[in-house]
């Protein structure tokens, strides 16, 4: 009798324990889901400020069509792109673009007083800087996530339930390494 | 220690806070209702001091934004600030805490409320003139981890508890000192009996404020903002620069200097410290802070 109390006792412990185990994958699932939709709209909000900005920099600096296109073109290529390593790729790419849009606008002093140029540099600067912080929230949520279904004994319910290791973004921290600079 | 242990440890700490307050005031009131006769006196006490347990814990976030002068920072206005607050919580993962601007030029910060929902963030304009972005970050990152670790509910609650207790402390003292001019005799022993009150009770209210900080939990809140940034010599620096500004806050009390990240009362070296001063002192020194930073 006693050795049947043990025994029920044993596994109701694993069952307990499987059952918090199980909740704390969905969690951090849960939680990896949510920064990615977070990045997602900081990233469509970044879509959102070029044209304008674009548009802005066109009324001063009428000469300079190639650069325009550029990054109006990576701009839809980046909005087009799916998957993790290809939308980080044209990202790179258009975040390469503006360098060379802001690069260009530095010859004309009258845009560089204007203060909707300002402004837009100001909030596209702090978009890339929010894209940064949620991308570095959904590393560290998924390095978590990753860590828990690899090791023992949590392994065994993630592989019952099927949960798997989540891509990780690349090159965040080495950009984050470097103190934030503001300056075109 | 781990943060999750630091994190209970601190609920343990604000529950022997509360305690420690019940405690004091119940038996000051049941000492003065026994002088008195009076039994009066003891229920007012003991309704007094839960009462002043429970705005301590809705209400003492307020208190300390009034009592600095905090007015709510604007997007437009303080846009660095805000901003680098907003990323680092998304870095965090945790809401956006209220962010208040104080306009004094002696630079200092400080993070208030009961939890992450309810938590403020504070600088003054001085520190934001002073320091460029990645100092800035430093600084929030290191307000931002006490909210994070649930300092701010221990430290919060202590303003209004050790604080209730330290003017109460003062006010004796003061009457002991300079009310003495024309006492009769039994104005004479009332006066010695509130100076010698003081006296217990100020160290008392020293050491329930010394309950609610800790210079581990400085070095903690530090290294945990460091790894939020990445960037530990932005703190370094932004705390030698602060630690080099030596003028004392505009408005400053005892009761609230624990939560900043730097002495609101200036370095007492130089001038002679005070008693009340000395036994109030909160913060490790600076050198020892960045030291542990840059891993030196």
């Amino acid at each position: 009798m006693t050795i049947l109390y043990i025994v029920l006792g044993i596994i109701a412990i694993i069952v307990f324990w499987a059952i918090l185990s199980y909740n704390g994958f969905i969690s951090l699932i849960n939680r990896a889901k949510e920064a990615l939709s977070d990045i997602d709209v900081q990233t469509k909000r970044r879509y959102d400020l070029i044209p304008n900005l674009v548009n802005t920099v066109k009324g001063y600096a009428t000469h300079e069509s190639s650069v325009f296109d550029d990054v109006t073109k990576a701009r839809t290529a980046a909005m087009d792109a799916t998957g993790m390593q290809e939308k980080d790729g044209a990202e790179n790419m258009l975040s390469g673009t503006l360098k060379s849009l802001f690069a260009v606008s530095e010859a004309y002093p009258d845009l560089k007083a204007n203060q909707n140029f300002a402004d837009l540099q100001r909030e596209l600067a702090d978009t890339e800087d929010k894209i940064q912080a949620a991308r570095r929230f959904y590393n560290g949520t998924v390095q978590q996530l990753n860590t828990a279904v690899e090791s023992f004994p949590g392994n065994l319910v993630a592989g019952v339930f099927h949960f798997s290791q989540m891509e990780l973004f690349a090159h965040t921290d080495s950009s984050q390494a470097e103190p934030v600079q503001v300056s075109f | 220690m781990s943060l999750y242990q630091e994190r209970s440890a601190n609920v343990r700490r604000t529950w022997a806070l509360v305690l420690g307050f019940l405690v004091i005031v119940i038996a000051v009131g049941y000492a003065v209702s026994w002088y008195l006769g009076n039994p009066i006196v003891l229920y007012i006490a003991v309704f007094f001091a839960v009462a002043t347990n429970f705005y301590a814990y809705w209400a003492s976030d307020k208190l300390v934004l009034s009592m600095a002068n905090a007015k709510p920072a604007k997007r437009d206005e303080y846009f660095d600030l805000y901003t680098v607050v907003e990323n680092l919580s998304i870095t965090a993962g945790m809401p956006k805490p209220k962010i208040y601007v104080i306009d004094d030029p002696s630079p200092n910060a400080f993070a208030t409320g009961r939890d992450e929902n309810h938590a403020v963030v504070c600088a003054t304009t001085g520190l934001l003139s002073m320091l460029d972005r990645s100092e800035l970050e430093g600084v929030m990152a290191h307000e931002l981890s006490h909210i994070k670790n649930r300092d701010i509910l221990v430290m919060t609650v202590a303003v209004v508890l050790a604080g209730f207790v330290a003017i109460v402390a003062d006010i004796f003292l003061r009457m002991a000192f300079y009310g003495g001019g024309n006492r009769d005799r039994n104005g004479g022993v009332i006066v010695l009996v509130l100076g010698i009150v003081g006296i217990i009770l100020a160290p008392i209210a020293a050491k329930l404020i010394q309950l609610a900080i800790s210079r581990r939990r400085e070095f903690l809140a530090d290294a945990s903002g460091a790894l939020l940034t990445r960037y530990p010599e932005g703190l370094a620096s932004a705390l030698q620069k602060i630690s080099s500004h030596n003028i004392p806050m505009k408005r400053k009390s005892h009761a609230t200097a624990h939560l900043f990240i730097d002495e609101p009362f200036g370095k007492p070296e130089g001038k002679r410290a005070s008693w009340l001063d000395g036994i109030f002192s909160t913060h490790p020194p600076t050198e020892a802070r960045v030291k542990a930073l840059l891993g030196k």
